[in-house]
């Protein structure tokens, strides 16, 4: 599949220069080395949700159970715990699966069916979005709305909020516990909406290319593994937004 | 104008539709495992909730569980779906070990100094 890479190649000719020595066309390794990069700054939110959890729990504070905010199915007002999210997982790893079966299509040269898979992950990715977008919807304005940023929300369903303290006779309600579930809620998942939107624009535009003959002309599809990378990483990240925000 | 001093690693990448075949086999064989480990973990959320675990002995193991499957399911994507594993050696542990030392690193003082800041500031 990485053809020249699973080459034996003497280690001689192979660090002699002249060559890269990881047998990987320049695109890919910058490609690579970005998603280094981007993988650092989601772990960093991640790592930086466990701070403010640990720190909230240890100091006192009520931190919410996702299987007990995460409860709403569209069209439906029955109590579905995680179920929506799971689909949400679902749709990513189907349009994941579907991108590796375009690039390995392009390793065969069969334009086609790059195309026809190519597409599939545009509308998974594009559902994927939409599902995303009725989620913060409901969270936000939502009859059912569970979690909020700011304190005084009236359309919560329950009070998650404890007053840090009643200094002058004001309620001082904190950011942390609910709020922190909240803020993070919506920093990481957005970040990631926000990964996936971008990621669907590549495929499209690669998609837009495959169609009109581009790389049918330049002799490989490498710019499809390229955007490939690219979404893989996007259902690597959510793989652990799933397990660090919605289920541990 | 056509250039000979780079080699084209992108056209050697081509294979045949036997080797394709066996390949599908291998995507096909990766999508089921991520899918059932999936719904194991929605199962175990939807029916052992946190809220009323918490604390115990179960939920410490259940947690370390979705932690292993995590993990199982990213090494999955990396090694397979985005051929990490097919790459040579040097490039697959220039980008895991750098990446996963500091994460690592990372993970033990945040968490730890978590648990120090909220010690400090108990309500």
């Amino acid at each position: 599949m990485s053809g020249e890479a699973s080459k034996a190649i003497e280690p001689k000719v192979l660090w002699g220069g002249g060559r890269s020595p990881f047998s990987i066309s320049y695109g890919k390794i910058m490609m690579w080395i970005f998603l280094v990069s981007d993988a650092l700054t989601f772990g960093g939110l991640l790592v930086g949700l466990g701070f403010a959890r640990h720190a909230a729990v240890t100091k006192g504070f009520a931190w919410p159970s996702s299987e007990q905010v995460f409860t709403h199915f569209p069209f439906t007002h029955e109590h579905l715990p995680l179920l929506y999210v799971a689909f949400m997982t679902f749709i990513l790893i189907i349009s994941s699966v579907t991108m590796v079966l375009a690039v390995e299509a392009g390793h065969r040269m069969d334009k086609k069916k790059v195309a026809f898979w190519l597409a599939l992950t545009v509308v998974g990715g594009a559902i994927f979005l939409g599902s995303q977008v009725w989620e913060w919807s409901t969270f936000i304005a939502g009859p059912d709305g569970d979690i909020t940023t700011w304190a005084d929300n009236a359309t919560l369903k329950q009070n998650f909020f404890l007053p840090i303290s009643t200094e002058g006779g004001h309620a001082i309600l904190g950011m942390e516990g609910p709020q922190a579930y909240a803020m993070f809620f919506f920093f990481i998942t957005g970040f990631h909406g926000f990964h996936v939107f971008t990621g669907v624009v590549f495929n499209f535009i690669i998609l837009m290319n495959v169609l009109a003959g581009t790389y049918e002309k330049r002799g490989h599809y490498e710019m499809v593994e390229k955007v490939g990378l690219y979404w893989h990483f996007i259902d690597l990240v959510w793989v652990f937004v799933f397990t660090f925000y919605y289920l541990v | 104008m056509e250039r000979d001093d780079i080699i084209e690693y992108s056209l050697h990448s081509h294979h045949s539709a036997e080797e394709g075949v066996k390949l599908r086999k291998k995507i096909y064989f990766v999508t089921a495992l991520l899918s059932v480990i999936t719904i194991i973990e929605v199962l175990v959320g939807v029916f052992i909730s946190r809220s009323a675990n918490e604390g115990t002995g179960l939920w410490e193991a259940i947690k370390m569980g979705y932690i292993v499957l995590t993990l199982i399911k990213a090494g999955y994507i990396v090694l397979v779906f985005m051929h990490l594993g097919d790459e040579r050696k040097y490039f697959k542990w220039m980008i895991l070990v750098p990446y996963i030392l500091f994460l690592l690193y990372l993970i033990f003082i945040a968490l730890n100094e978590a648990i120090a800041v909220g010690e400090g500031m108990k309500l």
